[in-house]
C-alpha cells in the first residue's frame, strides 16, 4: 500500500517535471534559454520514472533490475554532449564575438581562435605516449 | 607486463559492471563473460586512450555524486518555478566566464557535464586553450556568484579527485 503511494508520487513528480520542461520549450524566448528546459526533463523527469520503475520491480515483482541505473548513467553521459553541440551551433549562427564575455585567458573562445599546440602543462604520461608514437 | 595486459583497470571494472547490469542477472557465467569483455576491450582500444586519468579518493567521488544529485533536485524546482511563474521580460539570462584551475581533460569534461546537468546553467564552449569555460545562465541577478559557486562547489572537489 505505502509502496503504491510512493511509486505513484515518483511517477507524478516525473510527469510534472516532464511537462514543465516541455512547456518551457514553448514559453522561453531564445535558443539558449530553451536549452535549459530539456535538461530538466532528462534529470528529474526521467529520474522520477526510473525510480518508480525500480521500486515497482523490487516490491511488486520481487526482482531487482539495474537497467534503470544504466539508463540514467547513459543519459548523464549523452545529454551534456548534445546540449554542448546545440549551444555551439547557436553561437556559430546567432552570436557575435562581441556579445560573449572575455575568456580571461590568453586565448579566445574555441570557435573563433585556433587552439595553441597543446594544453598548458599536459600530464607527464601523456607527453610520453605522444613521443612514443 | 601487467600494464600491457590491463591498461585501464578502472575501465575494465566499469565495463564488467556495465555488462552485468545489462544482462541484469548475476551468475558466474555472466561474470566471466563480462570479465573477458572488460579485459579485451581496453586492450583493443588502448591506442585511443592516450593518458590514464589520475583518480583517487573513492569517498570523495561518492560525496561529489551525492552533492550533484542533491543540486539537480534543488535546481530543478528552482527552474520549474522560473518557467511557470516568471514573465519572460523579467528573465535575466547571462553568459558567465568561468576560468578553470583544472587541467586534466577528464576533470574538465566532468565539470562541463555537471554544469549542464544541473538545470539553470549550460556549459556552452571552452576557450581554445581549454582553460576557461563559457556558461549560459537562465536567470541570475549576480553572474559572479554563479561563477564562484561553480568554482567552490564543483571545481574544488573535482580538483581533489583528479589531481
Amino acid at each position: 500500500m505505502i509502496v503504491d503511494v510512493i511509486i505513484s508520487i515518483c511517477l507524478v513528480v516525473g510527469g510534472i517535471f516532464g511537462i514543465v520542461g516541455s512547456y518551457g520549450l514553448i514559453k522561453l524566448q531564445d535558443t539558449m534559454q530553451r536549452l535549459h528546459a530539456p535538461t530538466k526533463a532528462t534529470t528529474l523527469g526521467v529520474g522520477g520514472v526510473l525510480v518508480a520503475s525500480m521500486l515497482y520491480f523490487l516490491f511488486k515483482e520481487d526482482t531487482y533490475t539495474f537497467h534503470e541505473l544504466l539508463i540514467s548513467a547513459f543519459l548523464f553521459l549523452t545529454a551534456p554532449i548534445t546540449a554542448h553541440f546545440m549551444a555551439k551551433t547557436h553561437i556559430r549562427m546567432r552570436e557575435l564575438r562581441g556579445t560573449l564575455p572575455e575568456t580571461q585567458r590568453k586565448h579566445g573562445w574555441s570557435l573563433y581562435d585556433t587552439p595553441p599546440e597543446m594544453l598548458t602543462d599536459p600530464p607527464a604520461d601523456e607527453v610520453k605516449s605522444l613521443e612514443s608514437r | 607486463m601487467l600494464k600491457k595486459l590491463i591498461p585501464h583497470p578502472l575501465l575494465s571494472l566499469t565495463l564488467t559492471v556495465v555488462w552485468l547490469m545489462l544482462v541484469n542477472k548475476f551468475s558466474l557465467g555472466n561474470l566471466l563473460l563480462g570479465g573477458v569483455l572488460g579485459l579485451l576491450i581496453p586492450v583493443l582500444t588502448a591506442p585511443y586512450w592516450p593518458g590514464r586519468p589520475n583518480v583517487r579518493g573513492p569517498f570523495k567521488m561518492v560525496e561529489y555524486v551525492l552533492i550533484v544529485i542533491w543540486d539537480i533536485i534543488v535546481a530543478n524546482v528552482e527552474v520549474a518555478l522560473l518557467i511557470l511563474f516568471k514573465p519572460n521580460r523579467d528573465l535575466k539570462s547571462a553568459w558567465v566566464t568561468v576560468p578553470l584551475d583544472l587541467r586534466s581533460p577528464e576533470a574538465i569534461t566532468v565539470l562541463a557535464g555537471t554544469i549542464t546537468m544541473t538545470p539553470g546553467t549550460v556549459s556552452a564552449m571552452l576557450s581554445s586553450c581549454g582553460t576557461s569555460i563559457l556558461v549560459h545562465c537562465l536567470h541570475t541577478d549576480d553572474p559572479e556568484a554563479v561563477r564562484d559557486e561553480i568554482k567552490n562547489r564543483y571545481e574544488r572537489r573535482l580538483k581533489e579527485i583528479f589531481q
